[in-house]
C-alpha cells in the first residue's frame, strides 16, 4: 500500500488539524503555549508518543479482544509517555520545569487516543506511523503558532529573540486569560477565512 | 490546622481554579456546558470520582515508593482512574439508580478528563497527605462546579445573542471563558485573614 505523503501532510496540517480543526487536546494547548519555545517542545513530544503509540497499537490490533481495547490502548499510551517524560527530565530539564505536569497528561490528551481508535486500530503499521506523525507535525504547528503569537503579544520576543521595534510588557497574553482569549480569536480568523471561501 | 484547611479549600477552588488558570478539564467544560442542568451533572460527577481518586492514588503512591517504581506513576493513575470509573459506574447503577441516570452519560467521559488525573498528580507533587489530598481533591472538584455551571449560564443566554458568523460556537465560547479567567484573576494577591 503506498502513501501519499503529500496527501498525508496535507490532511494532517489543513483539513483535519487536530487543535484548530478539530479542538481536541485543549487543555495541553493553552498551558504550554506561552512562548514558542515550550509549545515546539510540548508538540515534539506529541509527535514521539503518536507516532510510537499508533505503531504499536497497529501492530496489535488484532490481537486486542475488541471489549477491552481501550483500557490496552491507554497501558500502551502510558508506557511511551513515561519513556518521554523520563527522556526529557534527563536530557532537556530546563523544558521539564516549564511543561511540568502537563508532560505525563499526554497520557489523557484526547488526540492521541483519537488516532488510536479512529486509525491505527483499523490500520496497517506503516500507514498508521505516518498518520501519527502527520496529525502530530499537524498539532506542533498550531501550537506554535499560538506559542509565538502569546510570546510575541506578551514580550516582543520569538523564541527568546527580541524582535518586536521596541520594548514592551504585555503579561495578560501569558497568563490564562491570554490563551483563552488568542485561541478563541485564531479560530474566529480561521472560521472567517473558511467562510469567505465558500 | 483548621485554618490550613480553610486556606487550601478557598485557595483551590477559586484562587487556582482548575479551569480558570489551570488549564484542566477543559474538554468537558467545553463540551458539556450548553445547559446548567448538564453542567451540574458533569460537576456532581466530576466531585464524585476526583475524591474517591485522590484517596486511593494516595495509597497507590505508597506502594509505588514502597516497592522503588515511582517511575511508573503515571501508568498506574490512570488504570486506577480507569478502574474506578467502570467500579463506580456498576456501584451508583446498583445503589442509587436515581443518581445513575442524572449522572449516567457523565460517568465513562470522566477517565479522560485531564482534571481528575491531574489533580492526583499535583498531590502527589506537593506531598499532600491523605486529609490534605482528599480535601485538594473535593475543593478542586467545588472549582470546576463553579466554573462550569457559571458558564453554563452564560452560555445559555449567549444562545440569543447575534454575533457574527465567524465567532459562533467555540470562539466565542472560549472568549467568554478567557473573559471569565480574567474576573477570576482579580484574586490574585488576595490574602486570607487568617
Amino acid at each position: 500500500m503506498s502513501i501519499n505523503l503529500k496527501n498525508e501532510l496535507y490532511r494532517g496540517i489543513v483539513t483535519e488539524n487536530p487543535l484548530f480543526r478539530i479542538a481536541l487536546g485543549m487543555c495541553p494547548s493553552l498551558a504550554t503555549s506561552t512562548s514558542a519555545t515550550n509549545a515546539v517542545g510540548m508538540g515534539l513530544s506529541v509527535i514521539a508518543v503518536l507516532a510510537c503509540s499508533n505503531t504499536v497499537i497497529s501492530l496489535l490490533r488484532n490481537q486486542i479482544p475488541g471489549k477491552v481495547r481501550i483500557p490496552a490502548f491507554i497501558v500502551i499510551i502510558a508506557t511511551f509517555v513515561t519513556m518521554v517524560d523520563l527522556l526529557i527530565a534527563a536530557f532537556v530539564p530546563t523544558l521539564y520545569e516549564a511543561l511540568g505536569i502537563f508532560i505525563p497528561l499526554i497520557v489523557v490528551n484526547c488526540i492521541i487516543l483519537g488516532r488510536a481508535e479512529a486509525y491505527a486500530a483499523k490500520n496497517e503499521a506503516l500507514p498508521s506511523f505516518v498518520d501519527g506523525i502527520v496529525m502530530g507535525t499537524g498539532y506542533t504547528l498550531a501550537l506554535t503558532l499560538l506559542g509565538s503569537l502569546r510570546e510575541f503579544l506578551s514580550a516582543g520576543t520569538l523564541f527568546g529573540f527580541a524582535i518586536a521595534p521596541f520594548k514592551y510588557q504585555f503579561i495578560l497574553m501569558i497568563l490564562a486569560p491570554g490563551a483563552f482569549i488568542t485561541l478563541g480569536l485564531v479560530l474566529a480568523f480561521i472560521n472567517f477565512m473558511q467562510n469567505k471561501e465558500a | 490546622m483548621f485554618s490550613a484547611m480553610i486556606a487550601l479549600i478557598i485557595t483551590s477552588a477559586v484562587f487556582n481554579n482548575i479551569i480558570l488558570s489551570q488549564f484542566l478539564g477543559i474538554c468537558p467544560f467545553l463540551g458539556v456546558s450548553k445547559t446548567i442542568e448538564t453542567a451540574s451533572g458533569m460537576g456532581l460527577a466530576v466531585l464524585f470520582v476526583m475524591v474517591l481518586a485522590n484517596f486511593i492514588t494516595y495509597f497507590i503512591q505508597l506502594l509505588l515508593v514502597k516497592a522503588g517504581v515511582a517511575y511508573l506513576q503515571t501508568l498506574a493513575f490512570i488504570l486506577v482512574i480507569a478502574a474506578l470509573v467502570q467500579m463506580v459506574e456498576v456501584i451508583v447503577k446498583k445503589i442509587a439508580p436515581a443518581l445513575y441516570n442524572s449522572l449516567g452519560i457523565f460517568l465513562p467521559l470522566i477517565t479522560t478528563n485531564c482534571a481528575v488525573l491531574g489533580a492526583a498528580l499535583i498531590a502527589v507533587k506537593k506531598d499532600y497527605g491523605l486529609l490534605e489530598s482528599t480535601v485538594y481533591a473535593a475543593s478542586t472538584a467545588l472549582g470546576f462546579i463553579i466554573a462550569i455551571v457559571l458558564f453554563a449560564g452564560l452560555r445559555e443566554n449567549l444562545k440569543y445573542s447575534k454575533l457574527p458568523d465567524a465567532m459562533e460556537g467555540l470562539p466565542i465560547a472560549l472568549i467568554t471563558t478567557g473573559i471569565m479567567s480574567l474576573a477570576f484573576m482579580g484574586f490574585a494577591g488576595f490574602k486570607l485573614p487568617f
